[in-house]
């Protein structure tokens, strides 16, 4: 694979072409200029926003994320953090619809507690099912549950989210092999979101075959998040590139890589 | 009247359209969206959807978030 047929290994979400494969959060940063820099050095398309109360009376000249992140610019994906249940989860999603002048594109998560933040699976799938029969684009965080997985695509979800690990606990991939069984089974993009802690995480999802890894703490609770932001794209396509190029088998013993032939001692 | 503006019990006139609302908030021009005892209101009915006492009224915006 040369470097120009890898440039042009784009991945499509509902319908859209993305270059980069690493999507990104935009919380916990110290500031939005933080928040800005390491977007850019993670060469990210595709950004989460949350959606809350605006603040009343207060910091009315604050500027939003969206004017620093902005719709001409990036895909704004919209969250449902927070949500515990399918009644809030889905009036967020239309709320973010509004906000955004009709975006279609949502990222749906239904947590089960406040401990793990695991999901709640059923809850999901009972949203999932309202969302895509309003319209939604449907992202989907869940388990790393293969057959919760392939329920959520045919439901109708353009991307299913099977977490690595807790949300922000920084794990890693807990369970690589049912991350590899949710990927063989997919018919769409499959996407990493939440619990890698650095690079080699990510990498480690894309060599199992996922299409993105969607990621926010391991950036932003870095101690340098720009330099981390730049280490995490370079983990992505690295991954990328070695799940494309076939791996080597993994041997227990020795192969050597000098030719015996020829040796004079 | 008195309406519930965010979780903050707040007084407004009576027969505020949500317009006059965002209006006397500062918020024109703002991007935000609007819910009315938890259905949405698009900003295309601000004009004309006039408040109720008593009416809970959450304005959102977007935030950093993962």
């Amino acid at each position: 694979m040369t470097a120009s047929t890898t440039s042009s290994d784009s991945f499509s979400i509902a319908g859209r072409d993305y270059q980069s494969r690493l999507l990104v959060g935009t919380g916990k940063y110290k500031d939005m200029d933080e928040t800005a820099r390491a977007i850019a050095a993670s060469g990210a398309e595709i950004v989460t926003i949350a959606v809350r109360r605006t603040n009343i009376g207060q910091n009315a000249d604050e500027p939003n994320i969206l004017d620093v992140l902005t719709p001409d610019r990036y895909t704004i994906l919209p969250n449902t953090a927070g949500c515990y249940d399918v009644d809030s989860a889905v009036r967020t999603c239309r709320l973010a619809r509004e906000l955004l002048d009709g975006h279609k594109l949502v990222k749906l998560e239904v947590l089960g507690d406040q401990k793990t933040l695991f999901p709640d699976v059923l809850q999901t799938v009972e949203a999932a099912k309202i969302l895509v029969a309003d319209g939604f684009d449907v992202m989907v965080y869940t388990n790393d549950d293969p057959i919760v997985a392939k329920q959520l695509e045919e439901i109708g979800c353009v991307a299913v989210m099977p977490l690595a690990a807790p949300i922000g606990s920084g794990l890693g991939i807990r369970n690589r092999l049912n991350i590899l069984t949710i990927v063989e089974n997919a018919t769409v993009p499959i996407l990493v979101d939440a619990g890698v802690g650095t690079a080699s995480d990510a990498a480690v999802a894309m060599e199992l075959g996922c299409d993105g890894v969607l990621m926010n703490t391991a950036i932003a609770a870095a101690k340098d998040p720009v330099l981390m932001a730049s280490a995490m794209r370079k983990g992505i396509e690295a991954g990328r590139e070695a799940f494309l190029a076939g791996r080597m088998p993994a041997k227990r013993f020795a192969s050597a890589s000098s030719p015996i032939e020829g040796t004079f001692f | 009247m008195q309406i519930q503006l965010n979780g903050t019990p707040t007084t407004v006139p009576d027969a505020t359209h949500m317009s006059g609302l965002i209006e006397h908030l500062g918020l024109t021009d703002r991007r935000l969206a609007v819910e009315v005892n938890r259905e949405l209101v698009p900003r295309s009915r601000f004009a004309e959807h006039e408040l109720k006492a008593g009416d809970t009224v959450e304005i959102i915006h977007a935030v950093g978030g993962g």
